[in-house]
């Protein structure tokens, strides 16, 4: 047979296999989401569509989720912006600290959880502000900015600069520069950058912890408090299934905007 | 604060000499000033407790399936509840340190680091009108009264018991044993609460086997017993696969076999049982641990009128009656034991509610200071050393 | 002199004058990231110095070297640190291998309509939350769970809790941060290069070795990066499938008991970060991000 032929048979299975790895736990999730037995046992002996029901009269879910909706949508806006004046302002000068400022900026994403949500803390309790959405949102665009920069400074290394002068010789001034040539131009990257930031906050509870203070329930707190009280099992269970079949949507439409090129912004 | 510190160490000396003789000693130190009288509520109250402690209204937790004691305290006083569950004794003391919240229902090993570390404030019990009805065997514990200064009101007290499946262990299992030297038979399936206090566990096991160690007070340990203790422990690891810390992970683990023996909370086992899981859970003859959590005002309280108007209605018969009988244990009053046995019939029963025996050899938790909490002096082992030890332990 | 509008003239004034432009663009982020973030890194890693006072659990700001003392005299925080790293190097290893065939199956075989399928069922996944999958590994790996019922027929028990759970769901969890970022990486390649290298004699395996995996080396750096930092400091998922302590364990345990022993600690996993950033920078990772 075709080596060839071999290689792409294996890669085949291969694929599917690690798709299967992947999706074993989230059809276990789903399963559950349906389990008459609010004890979580296995195998599961009943199937119910209650915990729908009680998901969605439970208050303390909704409002998780909606904050959960607005820490994200404002970690994510606040990541766009300050992720491009940073890439703009490395890609555009040379001044002191440019290689320092790019790898500051990896920083509260590289370091673990635990310590960019306690310096976070410390930050906010300094300076005197109330923990609450505000500073979840904050704490989230720190370590959200520096997806958005990768992206887009790798798009801006890949434009000329010179279609942008071209642009200022015909009479447009910066604003009209940026709306007309620049913005469309990284705006692929600005995308995908900005759906994985978006995840990347929906998702966190360790820096969110730190500094979210009592006022404030994100999902991911909400599951982990939720996670100590029996019956409340299966309702975690039901809101994990809602988002991920709520997110299948936005995630597709992204994709192809994309053009399938992942969150690199390629293609 | 140099004031907080040196009333706090005096505070310690009281507690010795307090200790050692009958009579209160005398001081000639002030007492910690408390308000004289209550003014109007202030509409907010924040809250630090524990899980299922504060449920219900819109600030409350919201909890499938149970009553809501929130409502009717916010209906009859305006004041607003928010609270703010703690994970755990450690995390509640650091929460109040951000005097940010107004109260917090703290455990025995939390509440003399809040007084010592000047979080919370004293509390004049004449302002609490269902404070006189409290079981004297809740008040003026070492754990919430310092120098007869009363620090809070109890939530309600329980006993950590020994749970076992009863298809792997047998039936007549009443002592310790089974988790430490016994454990051996269970290799992996041991469990443990996962926190430093629970060295008290294992010295009240030595008060038992090795009466030479002359263990008076599982809290106050000094270096020999201590050291006697953490062993006792590093030997229990090696059958231990997980420790629990939230009540669920002990129930799922239970449920599912990979635990079959460990110290546990009445609740623990009232869900299984109520969920067809065959164990039993008992009180060993050694004695055990227990908790009684003191409701406590912030020093910083910024709504204390609210905060006082809380620690009335939670020991308040009904009230009272309410919280216990959703969490699993035992009410802090007469009055609250009668409306509990209106909710459901035997439950004080259960909880040995008014059995001052039963609690003879529970030993509610306490803070480990260096100052022995049995009046020997200052050779005892202090927390952070328990918590480094526990770091140990665990490996 | 430029006649118009004010923002027409505030634009070609930032654009005749570079540097006010630079610091428009970087007041914000700048302000933030280095005073905010920095600042309070560096006092968290001051407070290492720093003692607690176990009487009053106050903090007393004196310099000490007593906290790593304290790390130093006992065993068990080298026993942590030690299997912090070696999980996380494990669990590094084992998700580039798993990521690799189906990353270059998207990226070289695939057609382009299985390749965006496939790449919206990679995303997905992120987006059922962290705790929930955790949750679903409990389910997997417990004593009467779904794994042990599978391999109950060939005689077989699976690891139960313990690290080698800990290995597998935190492979489990990055996975998807591994794939992408070498998916994006072996795309980049373009065909023209693999071709001449067939042209030149050589087959695909030697193609692969001397032609893909240089190239692509940076990308599997940078995923590198995500699934080493976040083994690195995670304390959720080994409450929760282990007994063992991991670092952010023992961090995480201290904060509000010893914040300077903690402070301390963690001044590990930060120095091992930086230096495996540097390294990864070197290796021109950060292009591929």
């Amino acid at each position: 047979m075709n080596p060839d032929r071999v290689a792409r048979i294996g890669l085949r299975v291969a694929t599917a296999a690690t798709l299967a790895f992947i999706y074993l736990p989230i059809l276990i999730i789903v399963m559950y989401a349906f389990n008459a037995d609010p004890l979580q046992r296995w195998p599961i002996t009943g199937y119910t569509l209650d915990w729908i029901g009680r998901a969605w009269a439970n208050e303390g879910v909704r409002s998780a989720f909606f904050a959960s909706l607005k820490a994200a949508i404002g970690a994510t806006t606040v990541a766009l912006v300050l992720g491009s004046l940073i890439a703009f302002a490395v890609h555009r000068h040379r001044f002191f600290g440019r290689e320092a400022l790019s790898f500051i900026v990896i920083l509260p994403i590289a370091l673990p959880g635990i310590i960019t949500g306690l310096a976070l803390n410390i930050a906010f309790r300094t300076v005197g502000i109330d923990l609450g959405l505000l500073t979840v949102i904050v704490g989230h665009a720190t370590f959200c900015v520096v997806v958005i920069f990768n992206n887009v400074i790798a798009r801006l290394r890949r434009t000329s600069t010179t279609i942008q002068e071209a642009s200022m010789d015909l009479g447009a001034d910066t604003w009209q520069t940026f709306r007309y040539i620049t913005l469309p131009t990284i705006s692929t990257a600005l995308l995908a950058g900005g759906l994985l930031a978006f995840a990347l906050s929906f998702d966190e509870i360790i820096v969110t912890t730190f500094t979210a203070g009592s006022d404030i329930q994100t999902l991911p707190i909400w599951i982990f408090a939720n996670y100590q009280r029996p019956n409340n099992l299966p309702l975690v269970n039901v809101a994990a299934v809602f988002v991920l079949i709520l997110s299948i949507v936005p995630v597709y439409l992204a994709a192809r905007l994309t053009g399938g090129a992942g969150t690199t912004g390629r293609g | 604060m140099r004031i907080r510190r040196m009333s706090a160490l005096v505070a310690v000396i009281a507690l010795v000499i307090g200790a050692c003789s009958s009579t209160p000693g005398t001081t000639t130190k002030p007492k910690p000033s408390v308000p004289a009288s209550l003014g109007a509520g202030e509409g907010e109250l924040k809250l630090v407790a524990w899980t299922n402690y504060v449920v219900g209204g819109t600030g409350g937790e919201t909890v499938e399936g149970a009553p809501d004691w929130v409502t009717p305290f916010e209906d009859a006083t305006g004041c607003k509840v928010t609270v703010k569950v703690g994970g755990g004794s450690s995390e509640m003391v650091e929460l109040m340190k951000t005097g940010e919240y107004d109260g917090v229902s703290a455990s025995g090993d939390a509440t003399l680091r809040l007084i010592a570390g000047g979080d919370v404030a004293a509390v004049n019990t004449d302002l609490i009108p269902n404070y006189k009805n409290v079981f004297a065997g809740l008040k003026n514990q070492s754990y919430n009264t310092v120098d007869g200064v009363s620090y809070g009101v109890p939530h309600g007290r329980g006993a950590n018991l020994l749970m076992f499946r009863t298809d792997v262990v047998p039936e007549t299992t009443d002592s310790w044993n089974v988790v430490f030297e016994g454990g051996d038979k269970y290799k992996g399936k041991v469990t443990a609460y996962d926190y430093e206090i629970y060295i008290a566990d294992a010295a009240v096991y030595l008060m038992a086997t090795k009466p030479d160690l002359k263990i008076t007070n599982p809290y106050a340990l000094d270096a020999t017993q201590f050291k006697a203790a953490v062993d006792l422990l590093k030997a229990q690891r090696a059958n231990i696969t997980t420790y629990w810390s939230a009540a669920q992970a002990e129930i799922d683990a239970f449920t599912s076999g990979d635990m079959v023996v460990g110290t546990t909370w009445q609740y623990q086992a009232n869900v299984l049982e109520a969920a067809k899981v065959p164990i039993k859970a008992v009180k060993p003859k050694e004695g055990t641990t227990g908790w009684s959590d003191t409701w406590m005002i912030s020093s910083k309280a910024k709504h204390p009128n609210c905060m006082y108007k809380w620690m009335d209605y939670i020991i308040s018969p009904v009230a009272n009656a309410t919280v216990t009988v959703w969490f699993g244990e035992a009410p802090v009053s007469n009055e609250a034991c009668a409306e509990a046995e209106k909710q459901s019939p035997g439950h004080c029963d259960i909880f040995h509610a008014t059995d001052e025996t039963y609690f003879k050899d529970v030993w509610y938790w306490n803070t480990p200071s260096k100052e022995c909490l049995d009046g020997r002096g200052p050779i005892c082992t202090e927390f952070s050393e328990w918590t480094k030890a526990w770091t140990e332990i665990k490996g | 002199m430029i006649r118009g509008s004010l923002p027409r003239r505030l634009a070609a004034s930032l654009y005749r004058h570079p540097r006010a432009q630079l610091s428009a663009l970087l007041a914000v982020p700048l302000g933030w990231l280095v005073v905010a973030y920095l600042g309070s890194l560096a006092l968290l890693l001051v407070s290492a110095f720093w003692r607690l006072d176990s009487f009053s659990g106050n903090v007393i700001t004196e310099p000490t070297l007593q906290n790593f003392a304290t790390l130093a005299e006992s065993d068990v925080y080298r026993n942590i640190a030690i299997r912090t790293v070696v999980i996380a190097a494990l669990v590094t290893l084992t998700d580039i291998i798993l990521a690799f065939p189906i990353a270059y199956y998207m990226a070289r075989v695939a057609s382009p309509r299985v390749r965006g399928l496939l790449v919206v069922s990679i995303l997905l996944p992120l987006w059922s939350g962290y705790l929930v999958k955790v949750y679903a590994w409990r389910l997997i790996l417990n004593e009467s769970g779904v794994l042990n019922w599978a391999l109950d027929p060939l005689g077989l028990r699976g690891p139960g809790y313990g690290d080698p759970a800990v290995w597998l769901v935190m492979s489990y969890l990055w996975l998807p941060y591994m794939i992408l970022p070498i998916y994006a990486g072996l795309e980049r390649i373009p065909s023209s290069l693999l071709e001449a290298s067939g042209d030149l004699g050589a087959r695909s395996p030697r193609t692969f070795r001397k032609v893909v995996l240089p190239l692509v080396l940076p990308a599997v750096v940078a995923g590198s990066i995500f699934t080493f930092s976040l083994t690195l400091g995670d304390y959720i998922t080994p409450t929760l499938v282990s007994g063992t302590q991991f670092i952010g364990n023992v961090v995480y345990s201290n904060i509000s008991v010893n914040r300077p022993l903690a402070a301390a600690y963690a001044l590990v996993p930060i120095v091992i970060m930086i230096v495996y950033l540097l390294v990864a920078r070197r290796l021109g990772a950060f292009e591929e991000l």
